[in-house]
């Protein structure tokens, strides 16, 4: 085995292990309540570990096939992502083909690119070819009605969709000075430092959570972030080995992707809010849907992407 | 050879079930019924040829066992592919919409009640092409509802198969379709056609999920 292999399959049982354990806290505290009444904390907390084991288990497998089933993993996450996002947006018959190039044309494409290592062209084939030739086919059918509301809200779920998620991936492209198939553990650091950070922002916020950040739209608490980004930081730390950072570093970037993670999330409730639904989808059972699950991690994706290119690159 | 057929049949009608879940994740919101083998009319909004394959995905298998869609004649025995599909994959109860024709669709319905199917109509008669949630019933609901009073009735709204999949566009779009099933209707005593059909439409466009756009 590779040392990189090995690195994946740590990671892997670590998380495991760490999720046994949370299992195994919730299973004490919900068999300490009375019984008949359900703790909604609680129970939401469970659903959230019951999705990690997927999502470990998923994210390891992806990682440990390498680069081709990384790119399959997060080509399928777009296209459930876009799927969900689309689903909402403003839309007319006008649209039909565009919209149909965008899932079939623009999504694969762009996966492809990433695949290929191609930075120049990934980093600009949504913001510019996609952007700029999606509104000329929308308007070719000569239908003006709420145009401007229709290409931009298709744009966004582009961008949200593809492009943001095609940088966790695209990970696997930066060039670090180390070997070079170490890259594909930069994914899992960003996957975990937000996740953690996600769970336990959740898990202090209820706690100890008093001032809300945005009042009516998300009960994410000041307290409760501040005490997320932290344990985001500790754990980047922990997890410094696998990149090039240093732990000081690592810490700061997982500072970083931590707090931007949890802005996007606030973000996308804002969406959420606007269109008058609770998730983006039921596509997993108790838990909405992909976006639900994976927003701060794509709001993190670019930026923690680029900041690593420039600082490390 | 009508073994193979049949085979064909049931393959054909797998592949179908699994595109549908592919492209749309279409999913079953049962508010007003639960899935069990029990014999219904499924009454349903119609915006697209897509509606009925995708009806008959969300049922489970118990249900989709059972149940035949009413579909026109005219369509489905066009070519040889859609008198495959229609009559043998989907089950259709076929009917001809054709004034002159001696054999009654009613009589069939009817039969089909009686032989113990359940059955998918769309009381619209036709796709609505029109921005109104729905077009004015056909008196089919409520003959049916009065000759076998015991059936329940079920409103069953598909959404977003206009955007999936609009007229004239070949390439469906994959969004998310849900397909929710209400609370059972069943015609009155003493009530007319006109009163039970604006009651049954009403309850049909009641399960249109809102979603501010």
């Amino acid at each position: 085995m590779s040392p990189t292999t090995v690195d994946i399959l740590l990671l892997a049982f670590g998380s495991f292990g760490i999720l046994i354990g949370l299992t195994f806290i919730g299973e004490v505290l919900r068999a300490r309540q009375t019984p008949g009444t359900l703790n909604p904390v609680l129970e939401t907390f469970m659903t959230r570990i019951q999705s990690w084991w997927g999502m470990v288990a998923f994210v390891g497998g992806a990682l440990l096939m390498g680069k081709f089933g990384v790119m399959v993993l997060f080509a399928f996450c777009s296209f459930a992502a876009l799927r969900e996002f689309l689903t909402l947006t403003a839309k007319a018959q006008a649209d039909h083909k565009s919209l149909a190039l965008a899932f079939f044309v623009v999504l694969p494409l762009q996966y492809v690119f990433v695949g290929m290592g191609w930075t120049g062209m990934y980093t600009v084939f949504i913001p510019v070819y996609a952007f700029l030739l999606l509104p000329i086919m929308s308007a070719l059918r000569g239908n003006a009605d709420r145009f401007l509301v229709r290409v931009a809200e298709t744009q966004w779920a582009l961008m949200i969709a593809v492009f943001c998620v095609s940088h966790v991936p695209a990970l696997i492209n930066l060039d670090l000075g180390q070997s070079s198939d170490r890259s594909v553990l930069m994914i899992a650091f960003l996957v975990m430092v937000v996740q953690f950070g996600d769970l336990l922002e959740y898990f202090f916020g209820r706690r100890i959570g008093r001032h809300k950040i945005a009042p009516g739209l998300s009960p994410k608490t000041r307290e409760g972030v501040l005490c997320g980004v932290i344990s985001a930081m500790c754990i980047g730390a922990l997890l410094h080995w696998i990149t090039p950072f240093g732990i000081l570093g690592a810490a700061g970037m997982a500072a970083i992707a931590s707090f931007v993670g949890m802005l996007g999330s606030l973000v996308f409730a804002a969406i959420k809010r606007d269109r008058g639904v609770k998730d983006w989808s039921h596509l997993i059972p108790g838990q909405g849907g992909f976006v639900d699950q994976l927003d701060s991690v794509i709001f993190a994706a670019p930026i923690f992407y680029h900041l690593t290119a420039y600082f490390y690159g | 050879m009508k073994f193979l057929r049949r085979l064909a049949a049931r393959i054909v009608g797998h592949a179908i079930r699994i595109f549908a879940r592919a492209i749309t994740a279409v999913r079953a919101d049962w508010q007003g019924i639960e899935p069990v083998p029990r014999q219904r009319v499924y009454f349903a909004n119609h915006t697209s040829n897509g509606d009925m394959p995708m009806i008959w995905a969300a049922l489970p298998p118990a249900l989709r066992r059972e149940v035949r869609p009413v579909a026109a004649a005219d369509y489905w025995l066009k070519n040889k592919l859609r008198a495959f599909v229609g009559p043998e994959v989907f089950n259709c109860v076929l009917v001809d919409r054709r004034p002159e024709v001696k054999d009654k669709p009613m009589d069939k319905i009817i039969a089909a009640l009686d032989e113990g199917a359940s059955l998918i109509i769309f009381p619209e008669g036709n796709r609505n092409m029109t921005d109104e949630p729905l077009l004015p019933f056909k008196a089919g609901l409520y003959n049916m509802g009065l000759a076998r009073p015991d059936i329940d009735l079920v409103p069953t709204w598909v959404a977003n198969l206009n955007t999936i999949m609009p007229k004239g566009e070949v390439i469906p779009l994959p969004l998310i379709c849900t397909v929710t099933f209400g609370t059972p209707i069943h015609v009155k005593a003493d009530e007319d056609k006109d009163a039970f059909l604006a009651r049954a439409s009403d309850a049909l466009v009641a399960l249109a999920p809102e979603v501010t756009q």
